[in-house]
Order: C-alpha cells, then sequence, then structure tokens
C-alpha cells in the first residue's frame, strides 16, 4: 500500500520531456489534424444528404468546405475581422475558465456570467438615456457588466468556500437561474420604454456601442495594403480588451503572488494551506475573477455586435470556453490562440455554409473531435509505451473531485 | 493459555523476500502459524510486518518464497482468492462503507441470496446475530456503519471474516485506535476465535499488548525475523531490545550544544482532532535556543495534532504557546512564518510540496511573499532563480537545473528541497517533523549534519519522529510523547535506548519517577 | 364568491391560501397532466445520473446522450419508415415497425455514447467533468448537423407513439380519478418510466447489484478487498445508464412529438441532473424531484392559460414568470448548500479508482 520511496534519477524521464513546449504543440496539433481528417470522413458520408441531388460519398466536399472553412476564416480582410470578432469573447471567457483551472476550479458558469455581463452592460445603456455619450458610457458599462459577471462568479465561490458545495454543479444551476434572471430583465426593467415587445434599447442606437474599427487605404510603395473600409463586419474596438486581458491574466499568474497562490492552491491546496496561503479566500477571489472576464466577454459582445437584447438572448460562449482553455492549456498565450482557432472556424464556418452548403455545426463537432483526441492523448500513446494512467490532458491543476475523499 | 497445537502447521511461510526499488521490504522471512493460535507479528513502524501481511492477503505478490496452507503450497493471486482460501484481513484502517448497514457491510462479496437477484436480508441478519451471539458480542445489523464506535466497528470486520469462514485472521495494528476498555474487550474476542481452532496473526508494536494475548511472537527488525518469543519466556525489556536493536549505528557527531536562554514555551496546550476528541489533553514543554528536543513516541499518540498546533493549522483549545518571550498561541501559519518558525512537514508530497511546479518555486513556498522574493504585489523572478541557484549549490540538490519540475526528483533530494527552503532564513524555532522518512543513507546523514548546523546557530528545534534511532542520534534531550502527554523527558545522549523504547510503548505509568532532566 | 371566502380575504394570507387551494383545485387536471409528462425525460435522465453516480462515476453527459438518442430514434424510425413504410398502427401504443427499429436504434446509441464516457473517464481516468462536456458538446454539434442536412431534404418522420387512454370510467372516479388519469394517460415511455422508477428503487436497496453498485460508489477500496471488480461494474453501470437516457430522448423526438429539432432537449439533461441531486441519488428521490419541478413548470404554464383572479391573482403579478421556470435550479443550489438538508453525493463520486497494482 505504501508507495516505495521515489527513486527515480535526477536526469529527465519521458514524461518532462512530454510537457516540453514541442510536445504539447505536437500534440494540439496532432488532434486538429485528426479532427479535421475525421470531419471530413464525415463529410463525406453524408455529402448524400445536401440539398439538390448531391452526389453521395463525395470525396472532393471536405476539400471544398474547408477551402470555404479557411477563406471565410483569413482569406479576407473581412474574414480576418470577422475573425477577430468571434475570438474575442472566447479569449476573455476562456481566460475566465482557464483561470479557474489553473486554481483547481471547473467554472462552467461562463454562460451565466456572460448573460450577466451583457445584462449589467445593458443596464447602463438603459440608464444613461437615449442620448449618451458614448466615450463615458462604454467604459462604464464594460466595468459594471464585468462587476456583474463577477458577481455570478463570486456565488458559487462563495458556495464552496462556505458550505463546499462543488462549482460544478452550482455553475451548471446558476446558468439557468441566469438565463430566466436575463429574460425577466429584459421583458421588466430593461425594456425600451413604451415597447411593445420585450426588447432592450439599441445600444448602438443610443450612442453606447463600440466603435467599429475602420482601416483606411494604405498604399505603401505601391502596393495596396488595405483596401477595405471597415475590418470586418463586425470588428469592434473590444478586440482591443482581449488582446489587454490576455498579457495582464499571464502577468497575474506568472508575475505576481496573488498569481503564485492561485496556481499553488490549484496544484496542491493541502500544500498551499500548509504554506500559509488562505486557499478559501482564493476560491471566492479566483471565482469572482473568472465571472468577471466572462462576464466582459457577454459586455463586449453585446457593445460590440449584437447591440440589442431580445428574448432567446443567449450564447454557447460557456461551453465554448471550455474548450479553448483546455485546448490552450489554461495558458494565456495558448487561450489566445486557441480562440483565433476557434473564433476562425465560427467566422469562416458562415462562408461554409453558403458556399459549399455544408451546415455550421460542422465546427461544434469539430470542437468535440480536437478535445476527444485531446484527451485521449493519442500521439503519446503512438510514440512511447509509457505506461499510461491518468490523460496528459488535465485542466492545468488538479480539480477536486465531486465528492470529498474517500473516508477511510 | 496456549490452543491444541496440530503437527501440521494452518499457514506457513518461507523464505519471504520482497523487494521495492531500493528497499528489501521482507528478507527471507519466515513465519509459521498454528491452528488455534494468536500468533503476534513485532516489529517497529517500516519493519516489513504489513508488507509481509499484504503477501498472504494477495495484494502484493513475494519475489521470493512459498505459502503453505495447512501443509500446501498455494499462489494467492488477489485478495478474493485469499478469502477463498479461509484467510482474512482487518485492515488497520478498516474497509467499511460507512453509509451502509452493518449487515450490508458484512455480506458485502459474499451475499446470502433469496430468489433471483435478491438479498436474502433476513436471513444474513440472522446469521450475523448468531455469529455475534457465539463469540459473545452484541451488534444490531441494522445500525448503520458511520454511527458506531471504532470499537464496533472493527466487530464488524470481524464479522466480515466470520461471515466468510475465514480460519486464519490477519488484524494489523487492531488496537491502535481502540480505547483501553475496548483492547481488553478485543482480547477476549480474539481469545474466543483461538479457542474456537481458528488462527491469528496480530500486528502490533506496542509490547505490553503482544505479552498479554499472543501464544507465540516473532519480531521482525527491517525485514529479517530477529527472534522468536514465548510470552512466558521473554520481557518486556527484551522485546525491546530485539524489536529496536542494539547496534551501534551511523551516527553524526552533534557536537556539545551551546544552549542558550528559553526559545519556545508551551504551557498545557490542548488539541482536539475534527470529531471533537481530545487528543493532547494537555502538552507542556520548554526548549531552549540552541537545543534540540526531540519528541519520542508511536505515531498516532497526538504528534500530529500537536504540530498542527504549533504551526497555527490548528486552533487549541486550551493552553498556551509563547516564542522568544511572545505569546502566539491561535496565530495563524503566516503569522508564524513570521515570527520565524519553520516546518518540514512529515508528508512531503501532500504537505511539503507542489511537485508539479518546478524546483524554484517549491523553494520559496513559504517565503514568496516577502522580500527578496516579492515586493509589494510582484513577483521578483529573478531573484527567486537567483537564491533558488544558490541553495541548489549549498544543499547540494542534485537536479539538472532549477527549473524542471520537483516530480523528477529523487525523494532524497525533494526533501533537501524542503529542508533548504525552511532552513536558508533566520529561525527561531524549527518543527521538524518525520524528516528522514523513506531517505537513503546519505540524504539521512546530510539532513541531520543540517539540523545540527541549525541548532548551532541558536535555533529551537523541535523534532518528531516515530523513528527512535533518529530521535536517539541527534536530539539534545528527549521527551516522550504517549496518548497526547509527555510521560517522561530523558537526556539525549545518555537514555537508553530500550528504556526509551519501553516508555514510547507502555506510557511508562508504573514508574512516573523515572523523569529526568538534562 | 360567498361570504366566508369574502370575509378571508380580508386576512391577506390565509385568503391566498384559500385562494391558491382552489386555483389548484380547480386546474388540478390540466396541472397534473403537465406535470407527469414534462417530469417524465427529466426523470429518465435522472435515473441515467442515479446508476453513473451510485457507482462512483459523475455523468454530465447527460444532456448529450438524450439528444444522440432522441436524433438517431427519430431518424431511424424515419429511414426504416422510408425503406419499408409505416405500416398500420398497432394496438399497443400506436406502435409501429419503424418506430420500433427508432426506440431499438435509440437505446443503442445512448449505450455507445455511455460506452465512450466509460472508456475516457474509467479506463483513460479522464477528469470527467471534460469527458461529459466532450458529449453534450460532441452531440449537440453532430445532431445539429445532420439535422441541418436533413431538413432541407423535408425527411418526414415516422410519427410518434400514441397515449393509453384511460377508460371514461376510471377518470370519473371520484377523488382518485384524476389522478389514476393523470399518472396513466401516457405513451409507452411514459408509462414505462414509472415502472423502471419502482424497478431501480427496489434493485438499488434490495439486490445484489445495489449493494455492490453503492459500495463502489462510497468506498471503491473495501469493495475490492471483498472481491468486487469495481472497474467492471461501473463499467456495466454507466453503459446500461445510457439507455435510460436515451430512452428520455424516445420520448422526446418519438412520444411527444414525432420530431426532431435541434437542441430539443433544451436543458432537460441538467435539470435531471438537479433532480438526482434534490432526490439524494435513489431513484424514487430522483422521480419526486422532477415531479415537483415539472409541477412548478405545470403550475407556471397554468397561470398563462387561465391567471387566477383576486389576492392571488394580484401576488401572482408580483413574481416575474421566469422566477417559475428557475425555481428548480434555485431548490437544487439550496440543497447543495446544504441550507435545507444537505444532500450528500457518494463518497468515491467522480474519483477515478485505480487498482491496488500486485506488483
Amino acid at each position: 500500500m505504501s508507495a516505495p520511496a521515489g527513486t527515480a534519477g535526477s536526469g529527465f524521464s519521458l514524461r518532462d520531456w512530454g510537457s516540453s513546449l514541442f510536445w504539447t504543440l505536437a500534440e494540439s496539433v496532432t488532434a486538429i489534424l485528426l479532427a479535421v481528417v475525421v470531419g471530413g470522413i464525415g463529410i463525406t458520408l453524408f455529402s448524400g444528404f445536401l440539398p439538390n441531388n448531391h452526389p453521395a460519398f463525395d470525396v472532393g466536399l471536405p476539400f471544398a468546405a474547408y477551402g470555404a472553412l479557411w477563406s471565410g476564416a483569413v482569406g479576407s480582410i473581412n474574414g480576418i475581422g470577422s475573425t477577430l470578432s468571434y475570438a474575442t469573447p472566447l479569449a476573455l471567457a476562456g481566460l475566465g475558465v482557464g483561470l479557474g483551472f489553473k486554481a483547481g476550479l471547473f467554472n462552467i458558469g461562463g454562460r451565466g456570467q456572460f448573460l450577466m455581463g451583457s445584462v449589467g452592460a445593458m443596464a447602463v445603456v438603459t440608464v444613461m438615456g437615449p442620448s449618451q455619450n458614448g466615450l463615458i458610457t462604454v467604459p462604464l458599462a464594460l466595468i459594471v457588466g464585468g462587476l456583474f459577471g463577477a458577481f455570478a462568479g463570486f456565488i458559487p465561490g462563495a458556495l464552496k468556500a462556505t458550505s463546499g458545495a462543488h462549482e460544478v454543479v452550482t455553475t451548471i444551476m446558476l446558468n439557468y437561474i441566469f438565463v430566466f434572471a436575463t429574460y425577466w430583465a429584459i421583458s421588466g426593467p430593461l425594456r425600451l420604454p413604451n415597447s411593445p415587445q420585450a426588447i432592450t434599447a439599441d445600444a448602438s442606437a443610443w450612442g453606447a456601442a463600440l466603435p467599429t474599427i475602420h482601416i483606411p487605404e494604405v498604399d505603401i510603395l505601391g502596393l495596396h495594403l488595405f483596401g477595405a473600409d471597415v475590418l470586418g463586419r463586425d470588428a469592434h474596438y473590444g478586440i482591443l480588451l482581449a488582446v489587454l486581458a490576455l498579457p495582464v491574466i499571464w502577468f497575474l499568474l506568472f508575475r505576481t503572488t496573488l498569481g503564485f497562490e492561485i496556481r499553488a492552491a490549484g496544484a496542491n491546496s493541502d500544500a498551499a494551506r500548509y504554506a500559509g496561503m488562505k486557499t478559501k479566500q482564493l476560491v471566492v477571489l479566483t471565482m469572482s475573477m473568472a465571472g468577471g472576464l466572462c462576464g466582459l466577454a457577454g459586455a463586449t459582445t453585446l457593445l460590440g455586435v449584437v447591440h440589442q437584447m431580445a428574448p432567446g438572448y443567449d450564447t454557447t460562449i460557456g461551453f465554448d470556453a471550455i474548450t479553448v482553455a483546455l485546448v490552450g492549456r489554461s495558458n494565456p498565450v495558448g487561450i489566445g490562440l486557441a480562440a483565433l482557432l476557434f473564433g476562425g472556424m465560427r467566422a469562416g464556418a458562415q462562408t461554409m455554409q453558403i458556399s459549399p452548403g455544408v451546415p455550421g455545426e460542422l465546427v461544434d463537432a469539430l470542437q468535440m473531435f480536437i478535445l476527444l483526441f485531446l484527451v485521449i492523448n493519442i500521439l503519446r500513446r503512438w510514440m512511447a509505451k509509457r505506461p499510461t494512467g491518468g490523460s496528459a490532458l488535465t485542466t492545468g491543476a488538479e480539480v477536486a473531485p465531486l465528492a470529498a475523499e474517500v473516508s477511510k | 493459555m496456549t490452543g491444541e497445537l496440530a503437527s501440521v502447521p494452518a499457514l506457513e511461510m518461507r523464505g519471504i523476500t520482497k523487494r521495492y526499488p531500493g528497499v528489501v521490504a521482507n528478507d527471507h522471512i519466515d513465519l509459521d502459524v498454528r491452528r488455534g493460535e494468536i500468533h503476534a507479528l513485532l516489529g517497529e513502524n517500516g519493519a516489513g510486518k504489513t508488507t509481509l501481511m499484504n503477501i498472504l492477503y494477495g495484494l502484493a505478490r513475494p519475489n521470493e518464497g512459498e505459502i503453505l496452507l495447512d501443509g500446501k503450497t498455494v499462489q494467492i493471486a488477489d485478495p478474493s482468492d485469499a478469502i477463498s482460501r479461509g484467510i482474512s484481513m482487518v485492515h488497520q484502517h478498516f474497509m467499511l462503507v460507512p453509509v451502509l448497514s452493518v449487515a450490508e457491510n458484512v455480506v458485502l462479496g459474499a451475499e446470502t441470496m433469496a430468489r433471483g437477484p435478491f438479498l436474502d436480508r433476513r436471513e444474513a441478519s440472522k446469521r450475523i446475530a448468531a455469529l455475534a451471539a457465539q463469540f459473545g458480542f452484541e451488534l444490531d445489523p441494522d445500525a448503520r456503519v458511520g454511527s458506531l464506535s471504532v470499537g464496533q466497528q472493527q466487530r464488524v470486520e470481524i464479522l466480515k471474516a466470520l461471515y466468510r469462514d475465514a480460519q486464519i485472521l490477519v488484524l494489523d495494528e487492531p488496537t491502535a485506535v481502540l480505547t483501553p476498555q475496548e483492547t481488553d474487550e478485543i482480547f477476549v474476542l480474539l481469545r474466543r476465535l483461538a479457542d474456537d481452532g481458528r488462527s491469528i496473526i496480530f500486528i502490533s508494536h506496542k509490547l505490553y499488548e503482544v505479552l498479554a494475548i499472543a501464544d507465540r511472537i516473532t519480531v521482525i527488525r527491517r525485514g529479517r525475523v530477529i527472534g522468536d518469543r514465548k510470552p512466558g519466556e521473554t520481557t518486556e525489556a527484551e522485546l525491546a531490545e530485539l524489536m529496536v536493536g542494539r547496534e551501534v549505528e551511523l551516527t553524526v557527531d552533534r557536537g556539545a550544544s551551546h544552549v542558550g536562554g528559553p526559545m519556545l514555551h508551551v504551557e498545557g496546550l490542548r488539541v482536539t482532532d475534527e470529531r471533537k476528541h481530545e487528543i493532547v489533553p494537555g502538552v507542556s514543554l520548554d526548549i531552549r535556543a540552541g537545543e534540540i528536543l526531540g519528541i519520542a513516541g508511536v505515531a498516532g499518540n497526538g504528534q500530529d495534532e500537536l504540530i498542527e498546533a504549533l504551526i497555527g493549522l490548528r486552533k487549541p483549545s486550551g493552553g498556551k504557546v509563547s516564542l522568544d518571550g511572545r505569546d502566539i498561541t491561535g496565530c495563524s501559519p503566516r503569522d508564524m512564518n513570521r515570527a520565524g518558525v519553520g516546518y518540514v512537514p512529515g508528508d512531503r508530497h501532500r504537505f511539503g510540496l507542489i511537485l508539479s511546479f518546478p524546483v524554484y518555486d517549491n523553494l520559496i513556498l513559504t517565503s514568496y511573499y516577502r522580500e527578496p522574493y516579492s515586493h509589494g504585489p510582484l513577483r521578483d523572478g529573478a531573484a527567486v532563480a537567483e537564491s533558488a541557484d544558490a541553495q541548489v549549490a549549498r544543499f547540494d540538490i542534485r537536479v539538472p537545473s532549477s527549473n524542471v519540475a520537483t516530480s523528477t526528483l529523487s525523494g532524497g533530494n525533494q526533501q533537501k528541497v524542503i529542508v533548504a527552503r525552511e532552513f536558508e532564513r533566520p529561525l527561531k524555532l524549527l518543527i521538524l517533523d518525520q524528516p528522514t522518512r523513506g531517505l537513503d543513507v546519505g540524504s539521512i546523514e546530510f539532513i541531520h549534519k543540517q539540523i545540527i548546523a541549525k541548532r548551532d546557530a541558536g535555533t529551537a528545534v523541535l523534532l518528531v519522529s516515530a523513528e527512535l534511532d533518529e530521535v536517539m542520534e541527534i536530539s539534545d534531550r528527549i521527551a516522550v510523547i504517549y496518548r497526547g502527554r509527555i510521560v517522561a523527558e530523558l537526556d539525549g545522549r545518555t537514555a537508553d535506548k530500550s528504556a526509551v523504547g519501553l516508555l514510547m510503548a507502555t506510557g511508562g505509568e508504573a514508574n512516573p519517577a523515572e523523569e529526568a532532566t538534562a | 364568491m360567498s361570504g366566508i371566502p369574502d370575509a378571508l380575504n380580508a386576512i391577506p394570507v390565509l385568503g391566498i391560501v384559500f385562494q391558491l387551494v382552489g386555483y389548484l383545485l380547480a386546474n388540478l387536471d390540466s396541472i397534473s397532466n403537465t406535470t407527469v409528462a414534462i417530469a417524465v425525460p427529466i426523470t429518465l435522465a435522472a435515473l441515467c445520473g442515479v446508476l453513473c453516480e451510485r457507482s462512483g462515476v459523475v455523468n454530465i453527459g447527460l444532456e448529450g446522450i438524450m439528444l444522440t438518442a432522441a436524433f438517431v430514434g427519430w431518424f431511424a424510425a424515419a429511414a426504416a419508415a422510408g425503406a419499408i413504410g409505416t405500416g398500420t398502427p398497432s394496438p399497443f401504443f400506436g406502435a409501429t415497425l419503424p418506430l420500433i427499429i427508432g426506440v431499438a436504434a435509440a437505446v443503442v446509441a445512448g449505450m455507445l455514447v455511455s460506452l465512450l464516457h466509460a472508456w475516457l473517464s474509467i479506463s483513460l481516468r479522464v477528469d470527467q467533468i471534460i469527458s461529459g462536456t466532450i458529449i453534450n458538446i460532441g452531440a449537440a454539434g453532430i445532431t445539429g448537423y445532420m439535422y441541418s442536412l436533413i431538413s432541407a431534404q423535408s425527411l418526414v418522420g415516422a410519427g410518434q407513439f400514441e397515449k393509453y387512454v384511460v377508460p371514461q370510467g376510471v377518470v370519473d372516479l371520484p377523488i382518485v380519478g384524476w389522478l389514476i388519469n393523470a399518472v396513466l394517460s401516457q405513451g409507452p415511455v411514459g408509462l414505462l418510466t414509472i415502472a423502471i422508477v419502482i424497478f431501480l428503487q427496489v434493485m438499488l436497496f434490495r439486490s445484489r447489484w445495489g449493494l455492490r453498485t453503492r459500495a463502489s460508489g462510497e468506498h471503491p477500496r473495501a469493495a475490492e478487498t471483498v472481491g468486487i471488480d469495481v472497474i467492471w461494474l461501473r463499467y456495466r453501470n454507466v453503459v446500461a445508464s445510457g439507455a435510460l437516457a436515451a430512452l428520455g430522448g424516445v420520448w422526446l423526438s418519438m412520444e411527444q412529438t414525432g420530431n426532431f429539432n435541434a437542441g430539443m432537449t433544451q436543458g432537460r439533461g441538467f435539470i435531471g441532473l438537479a433532480a438526482m441531486i434534490v432526490g439524494r441519488w435513489t431513484p424514487l428521490g430522483a422521480f419526486g424531484a422532477a415531479l415537483l419541478f415539472a409541477s412548478v413548470g405545470g403550475f407556471s404554464q397554468s397561470l398563462t392559460i387561465s391567471h387566477p383572479t383576486g389576492n392571488l391573482g394580484d401576488l401572482i403579478n408580483l413574481v416575474p414568470g421566469e422566477f417559475w421556470e428557475a425555481l428548480p435550479y434555485i431548490i437544487t443550489i439550496v440543497v447543495l448548500a446544504g441550507f435545507i438538508g444537505r444532500s450528500i453525493a457518494p463518497a468515491a463520486d467522480g474519483v477515478p479508482y485505480e487498482r491496488e497494482s500486485a506488483s
């Protein structure tokens, strides 16, 4: 029963080798490529269901679909703008989930926190009235949105710290509570005055939208570099917030004592407690910060893209953010790259859906296969016969099992 | 007192050898147990008793040797194989499901069935009640196991064995968790089982118990059988000597201590555990600057709770702790750390290190918040790295670089990381919990030297260890803890090992006048 | 209203209680009928959760399993109908061969998805929450993809099962007639669900399988020391539980309606998780919680159909309609946090089991 004392030498073992940057990247790339192959097989298999008597088992269709996906994502200035715009909330919410992972917390509450962030931002817009100065209200709305999201994260954090209720279950339940709270807000306090329908004000019409990014035409040495007046349909300055948040969270995690405490509590909360860290307070704080980031995702989406909330206002960001954080290995750099990848896929999906007519849900299926191949750790299973125990794709920390430790 | 002795032993283990990487846990152990016999296996923690029994129970496979049941060689593949051969084990940590009833726990895995897939609960309860009555105790088959006392839970474990008609019953430290009264009761029960013709293997390191209950005693030390005795033909003193050994150990020159003024003063400290049991009913001790106080005691006599109270993880329920004249009773771990208390935890993987972190982060795990490692809320990575390199060199931690994950280090080097971290700064009090457990000889020697050096720098050192050798080797004074009380204090240089062993095992209540001071 | 209730209205609290009772009695039929129906898929999802978690495997992929089964069942039935024709509905719940093929396909699909979860979480010891998330994302993506393709084909489903019609004589029985009607006027899955609840409740607490399951979820090592193969037992439970969630999917796409829609589970898997928790990981408790949740739904539906009048109506107007929909989740959090009668998970729930190696 008692494990013999560790007698490993001081040399590198295969495991450390595997955790090096190269292997991490190789694993991710392998998983993505495999997912693409499996997705392609799926496209071919069901190509007969496409309209206009599309030939069955069309081997060429995956190439057309992925080509459209690619060109839709990065093939034009418009596409790039759209990709960035999709990547923005993914990066913010991905950071929210990843930060939780680093602290050993599994935040499934991204959906509710996103919605609360939207509600908070909309509340500011509503209070400020039809003619407002965007320079004041937009930052204020972003801040309030972040705070609303933080509050939505604070609740499961506080529940865990005080009663031990596991955050996975409480955040799932809170998601639905916030969905209904959002519907209520839309039909009640945030309703556009004198509107017959349950609908909020249009932030853009009231002057409170995040401005769209305009790129002037640039000719350098006769080369026509940028031609589009507007960078993508939805590209807005909220992108800057994500661009800012990535290094800020990285800095927090790896350059501050608080970040050290968060990572320590996530990796071994007993040792953190013995080292004098206040692990319960860290849980509350981290969940609040995670909620705040997801809230910002909601606020930027509202102010930058959607502008208006109507019944049915909802998001799949909560689960997408889990994928982003997992593929990005909970590291801000990785999360940024993963957000671009999945943002690009979402942007390209629209093109793909129009041109070869392959449904956009392909992107969700690809997401699933990427995750699946990552968790079963296919590359390492091929490359090395290492005694496989757990999976290499972890949340970056030890997320506590749902139940307390087995009593002796 | 002895049961009937058949010609063929019920169990015979011949030349059992079990090697783990770097350790020989069992070295050609021979053991034979007869029908109707209570056979004690006596040895210190880590002597190899549990490994031997795990081999018998199919939880581990020996590298060499054979097992004979009733004279026939058998291979025991796994626990269910052992059970089907009539071997049952009562684990030290009970293998009971707290939310299930007594009857459910007893029948689990050997269910009495009614028709179809259904359990025959009535029949099971009847059999359980009959078995309990046969051996003279009572248990409500419908009671939830979690609501039973520890003594009753143990009886459930024994019932599990009887329900499977076990002929050989292994009890691993069965009295470790019992009150004296419960201990007496279990002894009566064990004797009845033996009189019924069953063989009992009783694992213990408590001398008086072994003498009280066993028909035969086999003493194991460092994986080898040292002696075979009968209770009538031996004494506690002889058993203690066999158990802890006499040979001169590789000792560190502890030098003369230059004792300074009083540093740690503990008065009437009381500590309770999660279940509100008072584990430490009142400990008083003093350590002066430049002195090592070793606390000797059998594991589970309140050492863990005492330490947790002293480092701030557990609020004492009474008493006073002061350090260098300052009252620090009930301070948080961080405040203790600030006050100059260093701590090397016993379970380094769980409490001492974050294995997935690089070595340099573990080297500052308890001091990351202070200069030069951080300035306000910001970490100073350069300072951390610089200090890490210095400490790696100073404490001879064998790593390719200080940014490898700590999990890749050997046990000795991992422990050196903790020692380097805690010893690096000036300390008033250093608390060491089993600082050399599971380490190789070289690392042990190195760490002992560091402890002596720290002492000579004027730190008060509190060393807690279940390994008597270690306490004897480097302590200036030795305090023996027994059931949460200090029962004796002895001079570390003159104390007699078997006398200390006896105090550890018995509490020495027969002779309280033995208290000697340095 | 006559004199006495009018007088009672002067005492607001009591008056409102009386009005509430009156309102409930008046609308009992509609509330109770919708309640049992709403509760069916929630119960099936919760039972799937009970089976998994009692043996020590957390399953948040209930939603995905249900959705997959709902699609596969509907699609298989539609394809079968296309190939062999719908045939005439049998008197047995209007079952047709394509529908039965659909049910079989749905159950197999649910068990296969569960097998994936079992493999990931038991054998590979992947974080069980991640595994469940993969299943949820994948199910939404793949069924959504297929639905998008097929909806362009205007593929017609194979219809749906019919409900059992309770004889009018029974419905008219005084006092219990409405109850019997509410419980029994179900399709085959609805009726089967009630049977499964009772069956599982008995099995879990009276059979050898149940005892071993509970032991594996509480203290797997103790189970292993008495010779129980914990890994194998968890596999069997998780895979079998997939069939239950699959029946929930069948109910959605072949009993309640005859159609499949993208994301048609609409969070029922997660409500099932909640019902399992509030029901304290017992089949009967989960059913009770599902009924409670559903009755809140039935009540709020009834409010929109016939809004109460008087003080009660005024009071209910103060409560946003969304509150009723959020209530099940609020109850679950309250129960989880231990504010009222704490609900405690099996001790080894979500803890991957690693066998002691007999090296």
